[in-house]
């Protein structure tokens, strides 16, 4: 995607940081709050680096001089990332990058401490060693930030995603259908078809990165047109319902994109996908009458679905009886609840528990191995990262001025803590499992790469929100006769310098 | 490992992951800090250029409550400010209709936050000034000064 970057907003701020406002009194200096965030940092690998201490030591591994370089490593991979921060966009949240370093890092332990418990369970049933996934992790963790820096460097302004909001819309929808139309070979991951493996090489999951680009689509869409949604319309019931041309384009893409992740079995996203169209149209329009016809529609299409797909059935099944058949159906989440169970408040210690009871505990099931090994309350701190990312991102979208914005980063921060909601209260039985990843902490390139990319958009937005504002001088003449002049753009870039 | 040591390193290590949690809690506290110390200095600052500028020119800081169309095809229109926000284009839904080549269907917008107006260009092809200066980012617009749009300019009065 190429973004035309001929206007720098903040550039010209950098170069001229003013001391003083226009009429000489002293601006208060706001710290950027980057030292902060190298500060929070540094906590964060010394974090890192202690639990994958303790994993060894609980696992009777011999404590190496390894474990510190792996910590300086993981260290300079996000101190990196502060410094290209620093230089790009300088006035950012700097809570951010160190919440989201933290979980990465907890989540890369964790996988880690799986790695060394499935190998034992190997080498104890005497079959072929497994080959250990952290290391993937770990350079998926790389690629990660990169890309993170990237996406930094080339959105200069949030604002230029605008220009692309049918393209984006577009593109997302048809990248979610590949999955569907592709042959099972080529689409299909224990039983869900929502992948696009390319054999021997990598295989990537389009549902995360499709749910960027609709959140992307649907904030532009909205902000063109909310003026509209919100006035016309016919009244029914009391209910305002908006003209069909006003609200098509968002429409068919929200129920194709459903219908498509529907088909593929991949309930997880479509909930999230329907949650966060809903609250972005509601936070657009301001009116409640939308999420009563939501919820209603919401309701309407479960029920249809129990009825009718047995997959759903199922879920809702073990959901209310999962002890009715604890070694087949419920087994999965049998095995959770009793992990979560033995951990209690304190946890067994990291390294010192089973998590790998639980099948796919690197992937779906990662927060019941952080509760059994960290317990209630190492979760509820994991919880509580989670919920001071999604803050700050609410944050920067109220503070930022354009309306795109604000809604851009509301809907990007929704949409992360909803899908934190959906999976650990699947895992704990709080409603029915539906398969979706942690933000960060689970296993899986596209996830974190998707990730990564939400929180370069959300640090572009803080970035914007909390830049100086810059008064603009009092004007020296009228320029009332003033018409188009012809000014050289090297002078329009550099003038201010 | 002795039990003595697991116990005591798996309490460290959760308060460890609170200290973290509450190292983050206090940077947003300094941040809420220094957000409020804004709004003080600039109330200070507002009543301070009050009390200077009474007996002489327009006050900035007043709300403005008109905007005045000074040069171009529509120039002496006058359009009362409430709080809605007024769009500007060449679209029949906007505040200002514009009649000019070098206008986009949706141009700019003006929206009140708090009490100044804030002037933003919707991606407009000729751009929007403040002055002389394009607006790029949504920039606030004090009284009086002219914004050009193609050939129109206009300002806002107290």
């Amino acid at each position: 995607m190429s973004v035309e970057s001929a206007e720098v907003p903040g550039k010209r701020s950098r170069r001229s940081a003013p001391q003083t406002n226009p009429d000489g009194t002293p601006t208060v200096r706001r710290p950027t709050g980057r030292a902060a965030e190298l500060g929070l940092l540094i906590l964060v690998a010394i974090i890192v680096t202690s639990a994958l201490a303790l994993v060894e030591l609980n696992q009777n591994r011999a404590l190496s001089l390894a474990l510190l370089w792996y910590g300086l490593a993981f260290f300079v991979v996000f101190g990196v990332a502060h410094l290209i921060v620093r230089s790009i966009a300088r006035y950012a949240d700097p809570l951010l990058l160190p919440l989201v370093a933290l979980l990465n890092g907890l989540g890369l332990v964790m996988i880690h401490r799986l790695d060394l418990a499935n190998t034992a369970k190997a080498l104890r049933a005497g079959d072929d060693l497994p080959s250990p996934i952290a290391p993937t992790q770990l350079v998926w963790t790389g690629v990660a930030v990169a890309f993170f820096l990237v996406v930094l460097m080339v959105i200069k302004h949030h604002s230029t995603l605008q220009r692309y909001t049918y393209t984006l819309g577009l593109a997302s929808v048809v990248f979610l259908a590949v999955p569907a139309v592709l042959p099972a070979r080529f689409s299909e991951v224990n039983g869900a078809k929502i992948w696009i493996k390319i054999p021997g090489a990598f295989s990537i999951q389009p549902a995360e990165f499709a749910k960027i680009g609709l959140i992307i689509f649907a904030a532009s869409f909205l902000v063109a047109k909310r003026t509209v949604l919100s006035t016309a319309g016919k009244r029914v019931l009391g209910l305002v319902l908006p003209r069909a041309r006003d609200l098509g384009p968002l429409l068919i893409a929200m129920v194709v994109a459903l219908g498509v992740l529907f088909m593929g079995k991949d309930l997880g996203t479509a909930l999230l996908l329907f949650s966060v169209f809903l609250v972005m149209v509601y936070m657009a329009t301001g009116r409640a009458s939308w999420l009563i016809i939501g919820l209603l529609g919401f309701a309407a299409g479960a029920y249809i679905a129990y009825r009718e797909f047995s997959h759903v059935r199922l879920r809702v099944d073990i959901w209310l009886h999962p002890f009715a058949d604890p070694s087949n159906t419920g087994y999965q989440l049998v095995q959770s609840l009793f992990g979560l169970g033995t951990g209690g408040i304190f946890g067994t210690g990291l390294g010192a528990g089973r998590p790998d009871l639980v099948p796919f505990a690197n992937t779906d099931f990662i927060t019941a191995a952080l509760g059994e090994e960290l317990g209630l309350v190492g979760l509820t701190a994991i919880l509580l990262c989670y919920l001071l990312l999604g803050a700050r991102g609410l944050r920067a979208g109220l503070a930022v001025k354009d309306n795109f914005g604000k809604l851009l980063a509301a809907g990007l921060s929704f949409s992360m803590v909803f899908q934190v909601f959906v999976v650990v209260g699947g895992v704990t039985r709080l409603i029915p499992l539906t398969g979706l990843t942690t933000p960060f902490l689970s296993y899986g390139g596209s996830s974190l790469l998707a990730n990564y990319i939400l929180i370069a958009l959300l640090v572009r937005i803080s970035h914007s929100s909390r830049m100086p504002v810059e008064r603009p001088a009092p004007p020296p003449a009228p320029l009332n006769e003033a018409m188009t002049e012809m000014v050289p753009i090297g002078d329009l870039r550099g003038g201010t310098a | 490992m002795p039990a003595l040591i697991l116990q005591l390193t798996r309490v460290g290590f959760l308060l460890l992951l609170f200290l973290f949690v509450y190292a983050v809690i206090r940077v947003i506290r300094s941040d809420l800090r220094y957000a409020s110390a804004d709004v003080a200095a600039a109330s200070s600052r507002r009543a301070r250029k009050d009390a200077r500028r009474q007996p002489t020119g327009p006050d900035p800081s007043a709300v403005p409550r008109v905007l005045v169309v000074t040069a171009g095809h529509l120039s002496g229109t006058r359009i009362p400010l409430n709080s809605n926000t007024i769009l500007i284009g060449r679209a029949d839904d906007s505040t200002l209709v514009l009649e000019d080549d070098y206008a986009s269907t949706r141009h700019a917008r003006l929206t009140l936050q708090g009490t100044s107006y804030w002037l933003e260009d919707l991606g407009s092809t000729n751009g929007t000034y403040l002055d002389r200066t394009r607006v790029s980012t949504p920039v606030p617009v004090p009284i009086g000064s002219p914004i050009r749009i193609g050939r129109t300019v206009f300002e806002l009065r107290p």
